[in-house]
């Protein structure tokens, strides 16, 4: 049974390597309005979290978000890479996250067959 | 929602919608009392008198993207369907309860579903909200709040892939635990 006393060891671990995150990481957001989550958007957020933890992504930000008003295109889930545009994917599933986070989030290739939108900030 | 655990998710977007820093959930399951409470405290805006009455109503929403709000209404069907109730405490400028009940033992009760992925979710994609989550099963309970998690790891981010593992390890065993190790009716 983890513990939180395993959580302060491996804070002392983590320190000891010495790599803290660096700010200026990808962000990847779900929106978990009420039809999003009727759409799945925690299972997509699940893949998303289980993803970054078997890549080891080190400088990843996720965050939830309330609703952005494409019911109709729910699951949405955005992708900002530091200084890039911000993509937004839509009607995503758990299966679509692995590519996402490959293609995208660590080779900086959007996927244009899923990205319903783009906004440059 | 076919979960309860997605109403809950549902409940916590919407204090963060209402502005909310601080948002406590409260599950309470008394087998003896075949009961199911869950309460959501929060420190948004609040809601007037009439706007509690309203809400319940689905073409009652203070949101701009979509003129019907789902969320509260599903709830309360939900809850009433078996022998519960949703209750709505409300002071504008100061917060609000939600408390939903439900009859544990009710044939048409949803599961709890996934709780840990619901936890996780919160917690993880709300990095500056002040959570909490206390889970009472009859006399077993577990409690784990963001503050105590952050002052632990002082600086590391949550999304960090090895306290990931170590987050979804927790909340998996300790809520197992609280159903008597064997997580049987929620997968
Ligand atoms: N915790 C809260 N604090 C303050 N106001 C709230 C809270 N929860 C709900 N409300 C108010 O009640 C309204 C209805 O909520 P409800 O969850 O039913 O729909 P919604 O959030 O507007 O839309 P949806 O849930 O469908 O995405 C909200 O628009 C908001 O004004
Ligand atoms: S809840 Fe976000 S668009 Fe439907
Ligand atoms: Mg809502």
């Amino acid at each position: 049974m983890k513990t939180i006393e395993d959580l302060k060891r491996l804070r002392e671990q983590l320190k000891t390597k010495n790599n803290l995150r660096h700010d200026g990481g990808t962000q990847i957001i779900v929106g978990m309005g009420t039809c999003g989550i009727a759409a799945g958007a925690r299972q997509v957020m699940t893949a998303v979290l289980e993803e970054v933890a078997k890549r080891k992504l080190e400088d990843v930000k996720v965050c939830q978000t309330g609703c952005i008003g494409m019911c109709e295109k729910e699951v949405l889930l955005d992708v900002v890479r530091p200084g890039e545009p911000r993509i937004t994917y839509g009607r995503v599933t758990p299966a679509d996250v692995p590519k996402i986070i490959a293609e995208h989030v660590v080779n900086g290739r959007i996927i244009a067959e899923l990205a319903i939108g783009k906004i440059v900030e | 929602m076919r979960e309860i655990s997605l109403h809950i998710l549902d409940l916590v977007q919407n204090s963060i919608e209402a502005g909310a820093t601080a948002v406590k959930l409260e599950i309470i399951e008394t087998i003896v009392k075949d009961s199911m409470v869950i309460r959501v405290y929060d420190n948004g805006r609040g809601m007037n008198k009439k706007m509690r009455q309203l809400v319940i109503d689905p073409f009652i929403t203070t949101r701009t993207t979509r003129r019907i709000g789902l969320g509260l209404p599903l709830m309360d069907m939900s809850t009433k369907r078996c022998g519960g109730y949703l209750k709505i405490d409300s002071t504008p400028g100061q917060g609000t309860v939600i408390e939903a009940m439900y009859q544990h033992s009710h044939f048409d009760r949803p599961p709890m579903g996934n709780l840990v992925e619901t936890i996780k979710s919160i917690l993880v994609g709300n990095p500056v909200l002040e959570f909490s989550y206390k889970h009472t099963v009859d006399d077993k309970s577990i409690s784990i709040s963001s503050r105590e998690i952050a002052d632990i790891l002082d600086g590391i981010s949550l999304t960090q892939p090895d306290v990931l593992i170590w987050l979804h390890g927790y909340l998996s065993d300790n809520i197992a635990n609280l159903y008597g190790g064997a997580n049987d009716e929620n997968n």
